[in-house]
Formats: C-alpha cells, sequence, structure tokens
C-alpha cells in the first residue's frame, strides 16, 4: 500500500509539480477574464514546461552543469535541457512582448481589458 | 566546396540580412524595401527549384551546420518530400511578394510599411526553417519565430478588430506551441537525442512507453492547432479575415501549409509508420475527424456573408481534405494529399489575391455590397472562376486531379463511406463558389456605390495585382494538365513518408 | 518629492554596476551560467531604469531611435557575419574551426563564440529598450 503510493506519487513528485503548474496556468488562461491575467497564466503554462524539462535532466547525485577547476572529478547533471530551456525562455518572453503590446492596443481602442466587455464593445463596432 | 553545397543554410540566413537591410534601407526611404524583398524572395525561389533539381537528381542533402556531425549537432535535412514543399511555398512567397506592393499601401499604410516587409522577410526565414530543418527543437524554435511574425503581421492592420483577432490567434498559438515543446520533451526523456532521423531509430525499442503515447498525442494536438484542423480551428476565421490581404495570402497558403508539413514530418519520419498504424492506431479516428471538417468547413462557409471570412471557412475545410490524405494513410492516398498540398496554395493564394484585389478597388469584401462588380473588373473574377472551379474539382484542373487520387486512395482501403462523403464535400463546395460567382456576374449594377468610395471599381486592377493573380488561375490548370510532371515529384516523396529512408 | 531624490541617486549610483555586470554576464556564457540574451537583458534593465527615475525624454537624448536600430542591426550581423565567413572559407556555417586554422590564432574558437555572444547581446539590449520605448510613449486615454 505504501509502495504503490510511493511509487505513484513521491518518487515522480516532479512530473507531478509540472503537472499541477500547467493546470494552473491552463485554468487561469482559461477562466479569467482579464486578458493580462489569461497572459500571466499563459506564462505560468510556459514555465511549468521549463520545470519539466529541467527535471528530466536530472542525475543522482549531480552538481550544476559548469566545469569544475581542473583535476576535480565530479558528475554534472545533464547539460542540454538547461541549453534547450534558454531559448525557450527567449521565445516566451517574445511573446509576452508581443501580448503586452496587443493588450495595449485593445485598451487604447475600446477602452477595456475584460473579455466578455470586449466581445460586446467588438459587435457594437 | 561550391555555393550550391550551401544552399540549405543559405536560404535561412540570407531573409535575415534581407531583413536587416530592409530595415536599414526603409529609415532612410520607404520605397527601397519593395525591391529588396523582391530580389530576395526570388532569388529564394530560384534556389527551391535548384534544391528540388538537385534532390530528384542526387538524392538527399544533409548539412550539419557548426561542422558538429549529427546527432550531437544541429543537422539541415532536404529530401523528396522536404523540397516539394519548400518549391511549394517559395512559389507562393514569390507570388506573395510581387503581389503586395499595392495592397500594403492601402491596408497597412506608410508608417507600417517597413515593419511589413522586415516581418514578411522574418515569417519567411522561420517558415523555410521549419521546412529543411532534421532536428526536432530547432523545429520548434522556427515555428515559433514564424508565428511570432504571424502575430504581429495580423495586428498591422488599420481595423481594431485585427488586435482582438491576433490576440486571440497568439493565445491558442501559444497554447499550441507549449504542448509541441512538451511532446519533445518526453521524446527525448524516452531517447536522449533530439535528431529526427536519430529519434526514429531509437523509438521503435520503447513502443510500449506510456511516455512515448504521451508524446505522440502532445505533438499530434499542438500541430492540430497550428495547421487549423477541425475542432481546433476557431483562431482561424478572424485572423484570415481581419488581417491585410497579403497577410492573410501567406498565412493561408505558406504558413498553414508547414504546419502540415510538420504534422506529417512528425507522424510518418520520426513515429513511422509501423506506430500510427500498429502500436497506436490513430489513423481511423484522424480520417473520421478529417471528414467531419470537410463538411462542416464547407457548410460554415456557405453560411458567410463576407468574401474573406467564407474563404477562411473554405481552408478549413481544404485542410480536412489533406488529412484526409493522412487518415488513409496509403501510397495513392498520400499522392493526393501531397498533390493537394501544391494545389490548394495555388488555389487559395489565387482567391486571396482576388479578394484583396476587390478590397484594393472598393473599400470592401462583403458580398452583398459586391453586386455586378464582374462588369468593371472582369480578368480577376475569371481568375476567380478558374480557381474556383479548380476548387470544386472540376476536370483537367489540379483540384481534380487531387481529389481524384483521394477518392482512390479511400476505395482501395475499403473505406466507400468516406469516399462519398469527399465527394459531397466538393458538392458544398460548389455552393460557396457559386455564390461570388453569381453576385460579380448576375447581381446587377452597384450603381449606388460609385459616389461612395472616391477609387471604385470603374477599372480594372493594377498590373502588379493581376499578374499574380492571373499567372497563379493558369497555374491551377496546367498544373492540372500536366499533372505527370508533378507527380514524378509527388511519388518518390511519398515513398520517403511511407518507408521510411 | 523626497522619494525622487532617493530613487535618482540609487539609479545614478547603480546603472554603471548594471552594466559592469551586464558585459560580465555576456562574456561567461561559454563557460558559466550568462550567455548574449541574459547579459543583453540585463543590460536593458538599466536602461529601463533610467527610464523610470528620470523619465523617458532625458534617456532618449542618449540612446535615441535611430542608435536601436543601428544596435539591432549591428548584432546580428556580427551573428551571420561570422557564420558567412566561416563559409567563405570552406567549412560549414559557423563553423569556428576553419577560422583558426586558417589564421593560426590559438584558443580563436573560443574568442569567436565570445564575440557571436556579444553581437546577440547588443541586439537584445536594442530591442529590450525600444519595447520599453514604446509602452512609455504611449499615454492612454480611455475613449
Amino acid at each position: 500500500m505504501i509502495e504503490a503510493f510511493y511509487e505513484l506519487f513521491l518518487s515522480r513528485y516532479n512530473y507531478w509539480m509540472a503537472i499541477i503548474l500547467m493546470l494552473i496556468g491552463l485554468y487561469a488562461l482559461i477562466a479569467k477574464q482579464n486578458l493580462v491575467k489569461k497572459l500571466i497564466g499563459l506564462n505560468i503554462f510556459q514555465t511549468a514546461i521549463f520545470l519539466f524539462y529541467i527535471s528530466i535532466g536530472e542525475v543522482e547525485g549531480g552538481t550544476a552543469p559548469i566545469y569544475l577547476p581542473e583535476g576535480v572529478d565530479a558528475l554534472y547533471v545533464n547539460p542540454v535541457p538547461h541549453v534547450l530551456m534558454l531559448t525557450a525562455i527567449v521565445v516566451g518572453v517574445s511573446v509576452t512582448a508581443v501580448a503586452l503590446s496587443l493588450i495595449v492596443r485593445i485598451y487604447e481602442e475600446y477602452g477595456v481589458i475584460d473579455e466578455d466587455e470586449l466581445m460586446q464593445a467588438v459587435r457594437k463596432r | 566546396m561550391t555555393v550550391i553545397d550551401h544552399i540549405p543554410v543559405l536560404m535561412i540566413v540570407i531573409p535575415i540580412l534581407a531583413s536587416l537591410l530592409t530595415l536599414l534601407a526603409g529609415w532612410y526611404d520607404r520605397r527601397f524595401c519593395y525591391p529588396i524583398s523582391l530580389i530576395t524572395v526570388l532569388f529564394q525561389f530560384g534556389s527551391a527549384i535548384a534544391i528540388l533539381l538537385h534532390v530528384m537528381q542526387e538524392g538527399t542533402i544533409r548539412y550539419s551546420v557548426g561542422g558538429w556531425a549529427p546527432p550531437l549537432g544541429i543537422e539541415l535535412v532536404v529530401d523528396g518530400f522536404n523540397s516539394y514543399i519548400l518549391a511549394a511555398i517559395m512559389l507562393l512567397a514569390a507570388a506573395t511578394a510581387v503581389y503586395a506592393r499595392r495592397s500594403v499601401e492601402t491596408e497597412i499604410g506608410p508608417e507600417k510599411t517597413v515593419s511589413f516587409y522586415v516581418l514578411f522577410q522574418l515569417l519567411i526565414t522561420g517558415l523555410v526553417g521549419m521546412t529543411i530543418t532534421g532536428d526536432i527543437f530547432n523545429l520548434y524554435v522556427f515555428l515559433e519565430i514564424s508565428s511570432i511574425a504571424a502575430y504581429t503581421l495580423i495586428a498591422s492592420a488599420r481595423r481594431p478588430r485585427a488586435y482582438v483577432a491576433s490576440f486571440n490567434y497568439l493565445i491558442l498559438g501559444s497554447i499550441a506551441g507549449g504542448f509541441i515543446l512538451l511532446g519533445i520533451a518526453n521524446l527525448y526523456a524516452a531517447t536522449g537525442t533530439l535528431n529526427m532521423a536519430d529519434i526514429a531509430q531509437l523509438l521503435p525499442a520503447s513502443y510500449g512507453l506510456a511516455t512515448v503515447h504521451a508524446a505522440f498525442l502532445f505533438l499530434v494536438i499542438g500541430f492540430s492547432i497550428k495547421a487549423a484542423f477541425f475542432p481546433l480551428h476557431l483562431w482561424l476565421p478572424d485572423a484570415y479575415a481581419e488581417s491585410p490581404s497579403a497577410v492573410t495570402i501567406l498565412l493561408s497558403t505558406v504558413m498553414a501549409k508547414v504546419s502540415i508539413y510538420a504534422m506529417f514530418r512528425i507522424l510518418f519520419s520520426v513515429f513511422t509508420t509501423a506506430y500510427i498504424i500498429d502500436t497506436f492506431p490513430v489513423t481511423g479516428f484522424i480520417l473520421f475527424i478529417a471528414t467531419v471538417a470537410i463538411v462542416a468547413g464547407a457548410v460554415l462557409a456557405i453560411a458567410q456573408k463576407d468574401l474573406k471570412r467564407m474563404l477562411a471557412y473554405s481552408s478549413v475545410s481544404q485542410v480536412g481534405y489533406i488529412m484526409f490524405a493522412l487518415g488513409v494513410a496509403n501510397q495513392i492516398a498520400l499522392e493526393g494529399g501531397l498533390l493537394h498540398i501544391l494545389g490548394h496554395a495555388v488555389m487559395k493564394g489565387c482567391l486571396f489575391m482576388v479578394a484583396g484585389l476587390i478590397i484594393y478597388r472598393m473599400g470592401t469584401s462583403r458580398l452583398s455590397e459586391l453586386k455586378g462588380v464582374a462588369t468593371t473588373m472582369p480578368i480577376s473574377c475569371a481568375a476567380f472562376a478558374l480557381a474556383g472551379a479548380s476548387m470544386i474539382g472540376i476536370p483537367p484542373t489540379i483540384g481534380f486531379m487531387s481529389k481524384y487520387y483521394l477518392v482512390l486512395g479511400a476505395l482501395e482501403a475499403g473505406h466507400w463511406v468516406y469516399a462519398a462523403v469527399l465527394l459531397l464535400g466538393s458538392l458544398l463546395a460548389v455552393g460557396y463558389i457559386w455564390r461570388f460567382i453569381e453576385t460579380a456576374y448576375f447581381g446587377g449594377l452597384h450603381s449606388d456605390h460609385n459616389e461612395a468610395h472616391p477609387r471604385t471599381a470603374a477599372r480594372e486592377g493594377p498590373l502588379s495585382m493581376l499578374v499574380p493573380i492571373v499567372g497563379l488561375a493558369l497555374l491551377c490548370l496546367f498544373l492540372g494538365i500536366f499533372v505527370e510532371g508533378v507527380m514524378e515529384v509527388v511519388g518518390p516523396a511519398v515513398s520517403i513518408l511511407l518507408g521510411g529512408a | 518629492m523626497r522619494e525622487n531624490v532617493v530613487i535618482r541617486t540609487v539609479s545614478r549610483l547603480a546603472v554603471p554596476f548594471i552594466q559592469v555586470f551586464a558585459l560580465y554576464v555576456i562574456v561567461h556564457g561559454a563557460s558559466g551560467a550568462g550567455g548574449g540574451f541574459q547579459g543583453g537583458v540585463v543590460f536593458a534593465s538599466s536602461f529601463i531604469l533610467m527610464t523610470i527615475a528620470f523619465g523617458l525624454s532625458s534617456v532618449k537624448k542618449r540612446f535615441n531611435n535611430k542608435w536601436i536600430m543601428i544596435c539591432s542591426i549591428i548584432g546580428i550581423t556580427i551573428y551571420a557575419g561570422i557564420g558567412l565567413l566561416c563559409l567563405i572559407l570552406g567549412g560549414n556555417y559557423l563553423e569556428y574551426g576553419i577560422i583558426e586554422a586558417t589564421l593560426g590564432i590559438p584558443h580563436l574558437h573560443g574568442y569567436l563564440l565570445d564575440a557571436v555572444e556579444v553581437g546577440i547581446g547588443i541586439t537584445v539590449m536594442a530591442v529590450m529598450t525600444s519595447i520599453i520605448y514604446d509602452m512609455a510613449e504611449r499615454r492612454g486615454e480611455s475613449p
């Protein structure tokens, strides 16, 4: 009983954390009415994916993937997911910048950032 | 080592440099942007044709960026399938580049012209990179480059609705990108490498793992959102209808095709046919959804009152045709699907170009205000009729040829009902094409419209817009008549997909 | 009014240190945590701090839109230029070993890596600063 619990939850806790964060982000994206809150939800969703990637690259007992001085023998974690996530973070920042500019223009044009009121304002114009 | 060997990477680097040059030249004088863009895109079109001929004679081109051999380094792979798609998208990009000048002047305005051309080049960079890469994470990076350029291009119209449409597309496109990234994570966790050919070799050992199933599902859902496959197409009508006409042509022809290419590549070359037919039989489900997409898209298109929105829903229906080919997954149906990729790009490009020309001349695209437009714009409406006939599937146009192969493939696999629904889809296409033709040719004169707009359709469109329209319409006809020449390219491409070379 | 003096003084003191730290982060990308993008963002944050503390017009006097455009072009040109240089000398794109073999300078491989990172850092800094200029310029009035 305890073994099943351990195998399902405790030994895979990194996957559970990533999935719970992803679902929180998706919930904010879908359920919140304010456009800026939707964008924050998108950021949480993307951050959860980054954490998932980094947790895959973990080597048990490994240290940060930066070369220690010559002669010191050490076990490093896998550096490839770290490098991939650098690129993905840049992509996330660019998307956030474009989305914020769009929100600024929507606000200037319609005067509302709430999703329901925005749909009404769009239909009226 | 001549220039020819380095063409794959030059196809990606030259648009980046051209966008910088456009930015610099546009600061001094706005009129420099158009010639620079045109020359760059025409050069790329020539290179794409050269790559196609080279690959057909000599086989796959493999290029390691930075000299690092795969699987450690990033590899650019151009095989028969890639080069065909590359030639198709560069043809449409070249046609759009010729067409874009007048359309951009009116619909985007002088202060954003430089931005349009810079983003146009960056979009081409992203899409070409997505087509020729052989590394799966590189695919994601170029996908996001092209998506961000697309979000900004859609929002550059003068209408306020474009901002909302672009925001919708941004949210859904970013969710799709997130899912694709998750799929790549699962694939990397299962195999330990990011090179597509390497993953295809290492994956069969772990076909039973839940990781691989999860990766497959995430990738399929992500690329379906990007390609606007039926239930996930909700961003498409707004994005296509509210964006400027030149951008709509780029999105509907080039970007949609590359997303579909990526899905084919992932499904057939990374998860080989052994997976998608035997281990995780998803082709039947895709076939069913594709059939629903064909009918639903066509029915929704008939109900529209705006020309561009009608053509946008028609695009949803046509994506269903290509996914139908993926669902059947035998040689003949896939040949029809690939033929439809080229054919739909040419047909839809011509149709959207005519819609853009009508907006340029008349300022509106609502069908009720376009009565009798064929009397003043005879050439464009004739081109619309020809491309529309190809969309319906009237022989000997290319639309007929691709649908013929699709039906033949479906019948060979024993899916009688689906083949019948495909023919029903053609009948429904008559519905929406005929609406415009009836309004344009038989609608009576729009005499009350001439006073409202200073530049009404008193005459035909400018030459820079007419030449691509007529060229693409005639191409619909010629590609259908000389379809054996196209099949010489498509046949080996399908063998690569199915055989996993 | 008194808080303005504190913010302005602290900003004026902190900005040079932020910029030196940004250069450190850019150059250390190859052998530690850091790299072009991160250093570029830290460098841009110094401009953002100045914009918040002193207002947009005084920062624009020193780093106006024309210089932003030139910086972003220079950065990517360095990256593409080094890549094309490797192409011209006979190797693949961005194959630094070819330049090292041709010119014979030892450890040139590492210097070229850092040069590409510096180029990327310049472009990222210019783009981030242009974003904050655009956001700060808008005075949104609700209709």
